[in-house]
């Protein structure tokens, strides 16, 4: 109820300030606001383990912060200029639009219809995830084509009831769909057997796997029925912001693939790679292009590490969630990331 | 004498045309504000060139429910989807707002009982059930029903054919055809004849103070519509059976569990609140009521019936409204619980389309709506049991 009611009141205060705010997005210039107040509003799961959510000392951390940091090391040179502001999957969009935040990293896909209709520009990938159903191993289903009338549990919130229907209509499969706000209520649905299927994006159903009695009881299918890049989202008509996005993340990508990490970059600004050197700052002047220092890159990898540093704190083997590179491996090593180069 | 309007600022001193005017500015005020805003937000959506608008209404929706009273699947328009879950919110509310007026009359009389046992036992039930927030009895109810049912696959037979399991419950039902809906449209018409009858005779009875047996002519006005359906129509009695597959069963009449939790928690809740009233209202009436229709010879339950509830229904009413209202709405924690209702399927929509204000202002309006067919129901209603001054 209180979730429901703070969620209405959100989205009539964001319509609110929508209506009455001078005009937030008239800004060719998010970057004079941001630097202007001093630190990035960047919105993030309120809680998701791995992605975003507050430890035990009330500090955020996850791979969707992370990049949050490294937005924060570009433009001010330090990784604790940012304000995290936890936004549920319904009010993400409105935030942004009105001005509330300056990024979404919010575990947010990429589609045509929300690059197209919403007035925002989305940054470059950084996960590649898909939709996965997860079934009791009791059941000793081995593909999602077997599932016909089965009933499947999930959460609303994003794209993931029409993925299904887009992936078993073709087929001709019928199924019983059961939608659930609360991930608690859904999670016990699937473990009581009101469900036989449990699906969301693949790294969810892991956190989903690894909180069970015995993990071993459930098995996630084969196929992956959509494709979720998840990227950062920023607001249309102010190229400028976007580009720091975008190429702050393309930064992390090209320091992992050139091997500069968060313990030797200082080393590596003696390195005799032209493209090492205008990506670090040593040479020419791709900060001045963004409008930053010439350090911006070199600031974001001393503070925060390259992407695969993110990946393995946050994400990794060692991690709860012990999700392996998959499809999130460099381009160089059979992945599908990919930067641009630093010329 | 002059004439008043000579001077038109003079008009100000009439305290009439002060009112009026009082009233002109504010309704303009409000009136120029929401034209404000709503241009204002018009203008700033379409510079950041954010869609607008209620053509989405019309798109495929692309996901399907998994409850619905009319025929839906997902290449159905967004707007289809909207009214399934309008249908399945209106559902639940009436059978709720049932089931809590008659839990909720049972207990309350119960609680003024003279017998220490039931009363204690009344006052418990309500003293649980309105000191606990919905929200938590509704993940209890559902909770319950997914813990103690067994999975669908071990599901319980009562009786054959019928299957009891945490999947819901299971019946077997007729294959319904539109010469059902027919029938059953025909049979409330016979309710309605019913009491229509019967009212006609109780006029003449008053009229000409002649007692004659009229059951028998109220049963029969009740029964010729869906007979005379039935025998037009013609509807095929083919029966639905249950059975049983790989992981559901299919056919047959399904309850699911998120309906009957939902059911159950909001009919319990508002029962409690129901038994207050009733109880406040029977102890509105005088104590020289009782006295009076014992002194000619009625019986408790006839007192109850025929003199004291009627009187009653004069205090329980107004706050009777305000209960059925507050059901109506927190139907729509049905979302908690995976209930398809409107909320729901405005959610899933807004999501989809990434039109929120649309969407709010949709679910927005049809409550608005919905609840305001409530109250003028309710006060026409109010009206016909109010006290009648001669």
């Amino acid at each position: 109820m209180t979730r429901m009611i703070s969620k209405i009141a959100t989205l009539g205060f964001l319509a609110a300030v929508a209506a009455l705010a001078a005009s937030p997005a008239s800004a060719q210039a998010t970057l004079d606001t941001v630097k202007k107040r001093g630190k990035v509003l960047c919105g993030v799961s309120p809680s998701s383990a791995g992605y975003s959510f507050a430890d035990d000392k009330g500090v955020r951390k996850g791979f969707d912060s992370d990049v949050c940091r490294a937005i924060s090391s570009a433009v001010f040179g330090a990784p604790d200029k940012v304000e995290f502001v936890p936004l549920n999957t319904n009010i993400r969009f409105q935030a942004l639009q009105s001005g509330e935040i300056d990024v979404l990293s919010r575990q947010t896909t990429l589609t045509f219809s929300r690059d197209n209709s919403l007035g925002l520009d989305f940054g470059p990938v950084v996960f590649y995830d898909g939709q996965g159903l997860m079934v009791n191993a009791k059941l000793g289903v081995k593909s999602a084509s077997e599932l016909s009338q089965a009933a499947i549990c999930l959460l609303p919130g994003t794209t993931t009831l029409q993925n299904l229907e887009d992936f078993f209509k073709p087929r001709g499969i019928k199924y019983e769909s059961v939608v659930f706000e609360d991930n608690n209520e859904w999670r016990n649905a699937f473990f009581s057997g009101r469900c036989d299927v449990i699906t969301s994006d693949r790294s969810d159903l892991a956190s989903v796997r690894a909180v069970a009695n015995d993990p071993k009881q459930f098995v996630i299918l084969p196929e992956t029925i959509s494709k979720e890049p998840l990227a950062p989202v920023v607001r249309q008509n102010d190229s400028n912001w976007k580009d720091i996005v975008s190429w702050s993340v393309n930064a992390l990508i090209a320091a992992e693939e050139y091997g500069i990490t968060q313990a030797n970059v200082d080393e590596k600004l003696q390195s005799k790679e032209p493209e090492i050197q205008r990506m670090l700052g040593v040479s020419g002047d791709l900060g001045k292009m963004l409008n930053l220092d010439n350090k911006w890159a070199y600031n974001i990898i001393k503070q925060n590490g390259n992407y695969g540093e993110f990946f393995e704190r946050n994400l990794g083997e060692s991690t709860r969630l012990g999700l392996t590179r998959g499809p999130n491996q460099l381009w160089t090593k059979g992945g599908l990331l990919y930067s641009p180069p630093f010329r | 004498m002059a004439a008043p309007s000579s001077n038109p600022l003079r008009l100000l001193n009439d305290l009439r045309v002060r009112a009026v005017l009082y009233q002109v500015v504010a309704v303009a005020l409000v009136v120029g504000i929401g034209l404000y805003l709503f241009g204002n937000v018009s203008r700033k959506l379409a510079e950041q060139n954010i869609a607008t608008g209620f053509a989405y209404l019309d798109r495929p929706a692309g996901f399907v429910i998994s409850q619905s009273f009319i025929a839906y699947d997902s290449s159905n328009s967004y707007a289809r989807a909207l009214l399934v879950g309008i249908l399945n919110t209106v559902f639940v509310s009436i059978f709720a707002v049932l089931l809590s007026t008659v839990l909720g009359l049972v207990v309350g009389i119960a609680r003024l009982s003279r017998n220490p046992m039931l009363s204690l036992l009344a006052k418990l039930y309500v003293e649980a059930l309105r000191n606990v927030p919905l929200l938590l009895y509704l993940f209890l109810w559902y909770a319950l029903i997914v813990a103690v049912f067994p999975p669908v696959r071990e599901a319980w037979q009562p009786i054959p054919e019928v299957f009891v399991s945490n999947g819901g419950l299971i019946v077997p039902s007729l294959r319904w055809s539109p010469a059902h809906s027919g029938v059953l449209l025909a049979a409330l018409a016979g309710v309605v004849l019913a009491f229509v009858v019967a009212g006609r005779l109780r006029r003449h009875r008053v009229a000409t103070g002649i007692e004659r047996r009229a059951w028998p002519i109220v049963l029969a006005a009740s029964l010729l519509p869906p007979l005379l359906a039935a025998l037009l129509l013609q509807p095929d009695l083919v029966v639905n059976w249950p059975e049983k597959g790989r992981f559901r069963i299919t056919g047959g009449l399904q309850v699911t569990p998120e309906f009957t939790a939902l059911l159950v928690g909001l009919g319990l809740s508002a029962s409690a609140g129901i038994a207050e009233i009733v109880r406040a209202g029977i102890l509105s009436v005088g104590r020289g009521q009782w006295e009076a229709s014992r002194s000619v010879g009625l019986r408790d339950g006839q007192t109850m019936r025929l003199v004291v509830l009627p009187q009653a229904l004069r205090v329980i009413v107004p706050p009777l409204t305000s209960s059925y209202l507050s059901t109506f709405k927190n139907s729509s924690l049905a979302i908690a619980i995976g209930y398809p209702d409107l909320v729901m399927v405005s959610n899933t929509t807004m999501n989809q389309t990434g039109q929120a204000i649309e969407g709010i202002a949709i679910f927005m309006l049809v409550y608005l709506g919905m609840s305001i067919t409530i109250s003028l129901f309710m006060n026409w209603y109010n009206a016909r049991v109010a006290l009648v001054e001669r």
